[in-house]
Formats: C-alpha cells, sequence, structure tokens
C-alpha cells in the first residue's frame, strides 16, 4: 500500500500509516469499514430484502392547517396491489394515532382531527412494490377544511393567533414552555451599570438562525418485520440511537422489550436528523402487524426535507454590556424558538433549549442571562437536529455575531477584541456564569495559532488596499475577513443531570479477547459514517497492545450490543469511546493477573511496557496479549478469586461534558453588483484534546466546515404565509457543492480533557457549530463600505445585496 | 415492455414497466445496490453509472432508455475480490478518506473514473467542476479532490513505468 504524499497529491495534512505499519493504537490509518463502501458493498436500510417483503407509503397534507372532514380509503383499498390502507382511525382502535415525543409532548402518527403542517403523515399504503404504493396514494380522498396557519413564530402568541394544538386539553395558544438561564438580577444590574456609565455601553442586535434541515444523503426508513410467530419485531431502521429506540418502541407500542431488535446498519449520514422516531417507523410496524408480512418504507427527498426533524428557527435579541475600551461584562439574551406543531426536540429532560445556556461563549464575564420561549407553529417538528451539539449552535452565533457587532460599534479589531476578553488559561476548571464547568483549554493561543496561520495582519493590509481601490471606483470585489472563537459542551452526559425520556446518558461497552488474541468490541453508539469500527479498534489497541485489525467493533443491532444511548451532540468518543478504555483497562488488569500466573510471580511485580506486562527491570520476562489470552482460556491454575476468559463489560457515566474549541478565520470576497460570496480561503483550528485517528478528525472538520458554508450562505427551510414549505426538495434547499467549499486550511492545539479517560474531547460538531458566525463575520465585514451591521443568514446574493441597500431580507418567510 | 442491457459485462434480458426508473432497475431487478437513491431531482448524484461510458444520474434515465446499452455501476469497477484488483479511484478514496458515510460514494467515484478516463491529468479546479453536480454530506469535498489527484498520480507512475519497460524491450 502506498501512503499519502506520494508525487502528484498535494499536500496532505494527514500522512497515512502504510498498511504494514498499522499503528498499534492512535494515529492515522485507513478505515476498516471503507473496504465495503468503496466496492459498493455497504448495507443500508433500503439495500435490504426480506422475503415477502412488502412497500409502504405515506399520503401527506397539502395543507399546513386544516381540519380533515372525511377520507376515504375506498379506491386505494380496491388497487389489486394494495394489501392494507391504514389512517388515524385505523391507529386510534391500537391505541397509537399519537405517540409521545423526546420533549414529553404527544405527535401524530397519522392525523386524526387536523392536520397541522404541510407534508403531515394523513395515511399509509402498504402495496406489492414501491410504484403501487404510490399509485394508490392518488386514489385516497381527503376533504379539508382549511383553517387559518400560524407561520410567522412572532405572531405565534398573538391573542387572536388560531390555537394549533386543540387536541391538548385546555390549551388555548401556542405557548410551549419558558426556559431562563443564568443570574437575571446580577444580569439586570451589569447592563444598568452600563447604560449609567459614560465610558459603558449596551449594543442590542436582533438576529435569526433560520430553519436548516441536515439532509443526510440517505433519507429515513425502515423495514418493519413482525414474527407472528415468535411475537419478536425486527426493525430495521435509520436511527442514530438504536437502544433508545428500542426501549421507546416498548413503551409506545406497549410491545415487550426483549421482543424487539432494532437493526441500524450502515446509515447514509444523520447528522441529528436520525435521532427521533418518525410516524412512518410506526406505520411500518403497524403495518407489518395487520399483514403478517414484513414491510419497508423509504421515505422520498421531499419527505424528509418537508417532514422530519429541522434545525435551528431561533429568533434571538443579543446584548452585551461593554466598556468603551472593550472589556465585555455581560451578555443578555432573549429567544424565541419556533418548535413547529409538535415539540418534538430531542435533548436532555431538563434543557427544553439544549444547551443554548453556554451562550457565554469562550469569554470571562461579570454576568449572563438568557430566556427561551418555545412556541407551536404550523410547520414539521423536530428543532436541535442538524450537528449542533444540543443548540450549542445557536449560542456560539449569538455570542460570535454579537462580539463582531460590538467590535464595529467599537472600531475594535474583532480579533483584539476577543483576544481582550478570552478566557485565560490559569482560569480553567471554569464554570461559567450560567453554571457550566468548562474542562480545560488555552484560548488564546488556539486564537493566536489561529491567526499566524491565516495571516491576519497581511490580510487586514490587503483588505485595505482593495477598499481604497473600490471606493476610488475601481470594479473590485469586497474582502470579508471573519472570525469565530467557539467552546463546545459535548458528550452527554451525567446521569445524575441529563436523561432522554428517563433514560439516563450512560455508555456501556463489552469487550471480548479471544483465546489467540483477537478482539471483539461491543458497542450501543451507532456509527453514519464517523468509523467507529476504526477509532475504537485504535481505543482497544492503544490500551491492549494488539492491532487495530485484530479488533472487530460491533454495533447497530441491540441483540448483539450493551445498552447506550447512541450517537448524536458529539457523544461517541467522549462516553461510548471513554467505555471502550474502561473496559479495555478492565481486561489489561484481568491480563496482568493472568500474566503474573504465567510467570509465576507477583502481579505487585509487573508492569505495562509496549504492549505488554512485564516482570519490572527484566525486560526478557514478558508476555503479550496474545500469550495471556490463550493462558487465560487454559488450565493454567489462577488465584483464588479470579475467573477466567479476558473479558469485560463497562457502564461509563461523563463525570462532566467535555469541552472542545476552535478559532476559525475566513476570507471572502463579495460581488459588490450581485452580492455573490466566494468563500476564498477558511482556516480552521481546532482543539478536540487527544486525537485518535488524525485523519478522522480532519474529515469531520471538512464536513462541518462545509456544513457552516452551506447555512450561512444557502441552506434555508422558509415557508410563504399560506405554510407552503419553500425548500421541500434539492432544487430549492441548497447544499454547498464542491465550486462553493475552498480547499480547507487546518491546524491543531491539543489541550487533553482532564476528566476524559483518553483525554479526548469530541469533534463531530465542532466545525458546524463554529464555522456559520465566521462566514457571516466576514460578508459584513466585506459589506463595511456599505456600512452594514447585520444580515441574516442564509446571505444569498439576494440577501446580501438587499442589505447592502439597507432592506435585508426576512429569511424565515421566503422573499414577500 | 422488455429491454436487454449489458450490466458491468453481464447481458441482462428483462420485462419491465415502461415507467421503472433505471437506479430502480439496478437496485430491485438485478440487486446492485452500490448504485444509491438520494434525490429524485438530478441533484445529489448518489446514483450515478455510466450509460455506455457517460456519467448519468440514474434515477432521471428510464431502464428503457437503457435498452441496447452498456451501464457500469460501482460494482464494476474493481477487476476482483482482492485489494490489488481495485481500480485506483477506490484505492485513492480509502488512501485519502475520500468518503465517510459511503453514500454518495459510488456516485463520485463513477464520476471521477469517467474524468480520469479523459483527462489524466485533472487539476483540482477541473476535478471540483466534476463532481459539482453531485453531493456529498460528509466530506466537505477536499479529501475526494485529493483521492482523484491520488489516483491520477498512480495511474500516471503506472504508465511512465509501462513505457519504460516498453522501450526497455525495443531497446
Amino acid at each position: 500500500m502506498t501512503a499519502v504524499g506520494e508525487p502528484g497529491v498535494q499536500d496532505p495534512s494527514v500522512q497515512i500509516h502504510a498498511a504494514d505499519e498499522t499503528p498499534r493504537g492512535y494515529g492515522a490509518m485507513k478505515r476498516k469499514e471503507d473496504a465495503r463502501f468503496i466496492r459498493g458493498r455497504g448495507q443500508y436500510v433500503d439495500d435490504v430484502v426480506l422475503p415477502g417483503m412488502l412497500h409502504g407509503a405515506v399520503l401527506r397534507s397539502p395543507l399546513a392547517h386544516a381540519r380533515i372532514l372525511s377520507i376515504d380509503t375506498s379506491a386505494a383499498e380496491a388497487h389489486p396491489k394494495v394489501h392494507a390502507v391504514i389512517t388515524g382511525e385505523t391507529l386510534a382502535g391500537l391505541g397509537l394515532a399519537w405517540m409521545p415525543t423526546l420533549s414529553h409532548d404527544t405527535q401524530a402518527v397519522l392525523a386524526t382531527d387536523k392536520v397541522r403542517f404541510q407534508g403531515q403523515e394523513v395515511a399509509f399504503v402498504v402495496a406489492d412494490d414501491r410504484y403501487a404504493a404510490r399509485d394508490a396514494l392518488a386514489l385516497i380522498d381527503v376533504e379539508y377544511e382549511p383553517l387559518d396557519p400560524v407561520i410567522d413564530a412572532k405572531r405565534a402568541l398573538d391573542p387572536d393567533a388560531p390555537v394549533i394544538r386543540t387536541d391538548k386539553d385546555g390549551k388555548a395558544d401556542n405557548h410551549i414552555f419558558d426556559w431562563e438561564s443564568g443570574d437575571r438580577a446580577a444580569t439586570d444590574a451589569v447592563f444598568a451599570d452600563a447604560e449609567a456609565a459614560d465610558d459603558q455601553l449596551v449594543v442590542v442586535q436582533d438576529m435569526i438562525y433560520p430553519r436548516v434541515h441536515p439532509a443526510p444523503l440517505e433519507t429515513c426508513g425502515a423495514i418493519a418485520d413482525m414474527d407472528p410467530v415468535t411475537g419478536k419485531l425486527t426493525l430495521w431502521t435509520t436511527t442514530q440511537a438504536p437502544h433508545a429506540h428500542r426501549t421507546l418502541y416498548a413503551l409506545v407500542a406497549g410491545l415487550p422489550e426483549h421482543k424487539i431488535r432494532i437493526i441500524s446498519p450502515d446509515i447514509g449520514g444523520g447528522f441529528g436528523n436520525k435521532v427521533g422516531i418518525y410516524p412512518g417507523y410506526v406505520c411500518a410496524v403497524v403495518a407489518s402487524i395487520v399483514t403478517g408480512t414484513p414491510v419497508k418504507w423509504m421515505e422520498d427527498r421531499s419527505e424528509n426535507l418537508m417532514s422530519t426533524s429541522f434545525a435551528r428557527d431561533y429568533h434571538m435579541r443579543g446584548e452585551v454590556a461593554v466598556t468603551r475600551d472593550g472589556r465585555i461584562r455581560g451578555v443578555r439574551v432573549h429567544v424565541l424558538a419556533d418548535h413547529g406543531a409538535f415539540d418534538a426536540t430531542a435533548q436532555p429532560t431538563a434543557f427544553p433549549a439544549g444547551f443554548f445556556g453556554v451562550f457565554t461563549g469562550s469569554y470571562d464575564l461579570e454576568a449572563a442571562h438568557c430566556a427561551v420561549t418555545g412556541v407551536y407553529t404550523n410547520k414539521a417538528s423536530g428543532g436541535v437536529a442538524y450537528a449542533c451539539s444540543f443548540r450549542i449552535t445557536e449560542a456560539v452565533y449569538l455570542i460570535e455575531r454579537m462580539v463582531d457587532v460590538v467590535a464595529h460599534d467599537l472600531g475594535i479589531d474583532p480579533a483584539e477584541l476577543r483576544m481582550r476578553n478570552l478566557l485565560r488559561p490559569e482560569q480553567f476548571p471554569y464554570q461559567s456564569k450560567t453554571g457550566w464547568e468548562y474542562d480545560s483549554g488555552d484560548y488564546p493561543h488556539t486564537l493566536q495559532v489561529a491567526l499566524d496561520k491565516a495571516g491576519y495582519a497581511e490580510l487586514r493590509a490587503e483588505q485595505a488596499d482593495r477598499r481604497r481601490r473600490f471606493e476610488a471606483g475601481e470594479p473590485v470585489s469586497l474582502m470579508g475577513i471573519g472570525l469565530s472563537f467557539f467552546t463546545e459542551a459535548v458528550g452527554a452526559g451525567p446521569r445524575r443531570s441529563m436523561d432522554i425520556l428517563g433514560l439516563g446518558m450512560a455508555d456501556g461497552a463489552e469487550l471480548r479477547v479471544h483465546p489467540t488474541g483477537k478482539a471483539v468490541l461491543r458497542v450501543s453508539c451507532q456509527s453514519q459514517g464517523q468509523g467507529h469500527e476504526t477509532t475504537f479498534a485504535q481505543i482497544v489497541a492503544q490500551e491492549l497492545g494488539i492491532s487495530p485489525d485484530d479488533i472487530d467493533v460491533v454495533h447497530g443491532d441491540t441483540d448483539q450490543t450493551p445498552f447506550g444511548l447512541g450517537t448524536y451532540g458529539s457523544r461517541s468518543t467522549p462516553v461510548s469511546g471513554a467505555a471502550t478504555a474502561m473496559v479495555a483497562r478492565k481486561v489489561r488488569e484481568r491480563a496482568k493477573i493472568v500474566a503474573a500466573a504465567m510467570m509465576e510471580v507477583s502481579a505487585d511485580d509487573l508492569e505495562w511496557n509496549d504492549g505488554r506486562w512485564q516482570v519490572a527491570g527484566d525486560p526478557d520476562a514478558s508476555r503479550s496479549m496474545a500469550d495471556i489470552a490463550m493462558a487465560a482460556h487454559s488450565n493454567l491454575e489462577l488465584p483464588d478469586g479470579v475467573e477466567g476468559h479476558l473479558d469485560a463489560t463497562c457502564v461509563y457515566n461523563p463525570p462532566n461534558l467535555t469541552y472542545p474549541c476552535g478559532a476559525y478565520v475566513c476570507l471572502v470576497e463579495v460581488d459588490p453588483g450581485t452580492g455573490a460570496v466566494d468563500v476564498r480561503r477558511f482556516v480552521a483550528v481546532d482543539d478536540c484534546g487527544v486525537r485518535i485517528n488524525p485523519m478522522i478528525v480532519e474529515g469531520q472538520v471538512h464536513g462541518g466546515l462545509a456544513d457552516g458554508v452551506g447555512m450561512a450562505l444557502m441552506q434555508c427551510i422558509a415557508f410563504d404565509l399560506d405554510g407552503n414549505c419553500l425548500g421541500g426538495s434539492m432544487m430549492d434547499y441548497l447544499l454547498p457543492t464542491s465550486l462553493e467549499c475552498p480547499s480547507w486550511e487546518l491546524g491543531e492545539t491539543v489541550t487533553p480533557s482532564p476528566h476524559h479517560p483518553i483525554g479526548a474531547k469530541g469533534v463531530g460538531e465542532s466545525a458546524t457549530v463554529g464555522s456559520p458566525p465566521a462566514v457571516v463575520n466576514a460578508v459584513i465585514d466585506a459589506l463595511a463600505p456599505y456600512d452594514v451591521r447585520h444580515a441574516d443568514m442564509p446571505l444569498t446574493p439576494a440577501a446580501v445585496w438587499c442589505a447592502a441597500q439597507g432592506n435585508p431580507l426576512r429569511p424565515d418567510l421566503g422573499i414577500t | 415492455m422488455q429491454i436487454t442491457v449489458s450490466v458491468n459485462g453481464e447481458s441482462y434480458v428483462r420485462d419491465v414497466e415502461p415507467r421503472l426508473l433505471l437506479t430502480h432497475f439496478l437496485r430491485d431487478e438485478l440487486r446492485l445496490t452500490g448504485t444509491h437513491w438520494g434525490c429524485d431531482t438530478s441533484n445529489c448524484g448518489a446514483c450515478v453509472v455510466r450509460l455506455d461510458g457517460v456519467p448519468v444520474k440514474s434515477c432521471t434515465v428510464l431502464a428503457a432508455m437503457a435498452d441496447g446499452a452498456e451501464v457500469t455501476t460501482v460494482e464494476g469497477l474493481a477487476h476482483g475480490r482482492t485489494e490489488a484488483d481495485l481500480d485506483p479511484v477506490q484505492e485513492g478514496f480509502m488512501v485519502c478518506h475520500g468518503l465517510q458515510c459511503g453514500f454518495c460514494t459510488p456516485g463520485m467515484m463513477m464520476t471521477s473514473r469517467a474524468l480520469l478516463d479523459r483527462d489524466p491529468d485533472p487539476s483540482a479546479e477541473t476535478i471540483r467542476e466534476a463532481i459539482s453536480g453531485q453531493i456529498c454530506r460528509c466530506t466537505g469535498y477536499e479529501n475526494i479532490v485529493r483521492s482523484v489527484q491520488w489516483a491520477a498520480a498512480k495511474e500516471a507512475a503506472a504508465r511512465e513505468a509501462a513505457d519504460t519497460e516498453s522501450s526497455e524491450a525495443m531497446a
């Protein structure tokens, strides 16, 4: 195998080990899972075919808000290839017309009384093939009585707003929750002081983080196979959390949990979209029970974009109290959160606004407070999904945009303003003003590395020259430089404070070392492309001194793996990765006893050295894990009370979250004539603690940066005032391609997490969280000649041009 | 209607509905599931296969339109089962981490193979242009570009070695 870096390959920043040098532990190595993917032999849900399998399709509402007067399914049922048509009425008979959401609300599986958003599930057809199932949808006749929809979140609490959730007893408005974080009185005092003082000011800015959709390339789907004889349900499904789903199906459908097996095979991207349980999955289960055969349901792209979990939709007002010499004293935030028709956000129970409480960002403040109000609207439900680390995306955008607005108002360079206010290394562990304990970091260093890598001073000089030429009337593009510094809080989470629907957020791991020294690791987290089969093998390899090639990682099947909460919120490495290291250490300790027995010495005399248990001071007296494994399974006499074999299990309960950080610099060129934005360079310096496989870490960052560019410049699920979704296909919902993305320039600093067994912090969402404000800050910076202070994402050419003319767009409502 | 299609060198005769999409023909009829389906609107390219050598989005080609044609899918890229039988493009994607979830990968590789067949030494810009009609949600594209460059470099080295060998043989 040839390594990267051969002639013709441009400057890859990660060198990959050749096949004959697979690292015994951490380091860049090729992914074990790729062998099947590059041959087209991955197995995604839609690739699975079961004998006698039927196909389901969902009839969806064309209206955003309407009463259902009648549903006539007779013509569909008469279709020769149709086996069953299921409606809300069918489900009501089974007690399944409504299901609980992950936020202690309820959601209609199939609508009974009303439809509450365009694209809502109304009926489910089961037919011989996917074409016939869709043909039959057209034969169902639904009579609707249209109702006024609530589309603008800012009008949802108006006294005369139509009430969406009439299904809830006594519900007379569209209010979901009020939640706050921080010290309101202390914060108000800082702001009152700042307002009164001549040498201070209060900076205020409204901003919208528009609704976006994660749009994994594989849409959501399931195959339900209820065995009528054994009563066992096998559900092949696109889920990021197989074990949580199993428990939820048991609770929702009243099925015994040991009779449910969730198989989540290869997943074609998740990004949070595959955390929740969707009505289509439940319909497939019911259909399999009704027909006695396996039933497959795969949604199409429009169904995915219009009905499954969206993200963001936060209408925010940020306020910053700051001294005129640039010392940020306090931050106050109010958020109006649009949750759609059902409150189905996925986050720990005590956190209805997710981890938005980290909006204080990376700065040392005197006081901070935020208040979040959640409302229902006639839009699809969801609300966290999309690589956001439970709303930290919104929090980071708020604070990093506000810092730039402050820099604009004070006339201070945004890099300098950040340097003056960043937490200093000696302040860690840092207790934030909203109750979070940041574990570690050297923020000024990380920012400096990014500024140096970008050549910040030179870029500012180039920009000054460009602006002079622009002011002189030359036809030049406008150059913008944007920064962001983010702190993430990932790896949920400590059981005492974090659960999802009552399930604590700890993860299990199980490790078996076979007699010949080869091993199988079983974990509960679920790769959607993150490369767990490689990374987790490397963690075991690092701890046990065997090759990652000799370790199989089993995941994605609840019958084969220990319980755990799944992969989202960048939690796999922080939680399941820790469980993996801990279970390997248990095995290593057991191996020590076996090695001592093998060498007839006391275990106290052994030390772990270069992947072997060795008699201290005697390199010739040592045993490898393979030697020990064979002995552990043999008739070797072991001390009393010591079991044989080399197997162990572990449950890891995180003592705290981990806090990755990063400093990003984005360079854009804006065409003043058209408003078109070109991302010329993007420098990303990430500190995610210890890197297990740097190649995979780099890939995670690359993907997140593309997400950030997409959200900042292109992606938006908007609605017209009738509630029609304006982002219902990839022709309308624009995702970044190779042409919108620059060649990413990455750097790193490493500050290990002090409380994590291997010092790793997680990185899956860092770039998605950190990059949007850098891009927006760059575009606003480019528009300085027009004195633009803020414009909302997505900064499409139209949005940029309108902002330059002083008429900013309202992105969530489309062009109105 | 009856169609005859050659897929990866093997000839298939099938009765199909006229409306059947090529992607469903490959996936559901022939069980070649390496070709994926992602969007319905020709935006994502997860379904790209080669039709008489030309990369096409098989979600917007009818199976009937492939009657009499030669189709190559991702399953036809490698020449055999061992790592040595892989197409350099496949190898490049593995070495340069050009894939994560793997869903766009078959389409990306088919387009890349077609590009290298007509331009053995493409610039990064040319590669970006070639794959610009396809979406990858995981990689941010940079490593896909590197993967194709890696394959181009490997094939260039192989050509050079072959040239040296043949000129030595002639001498």
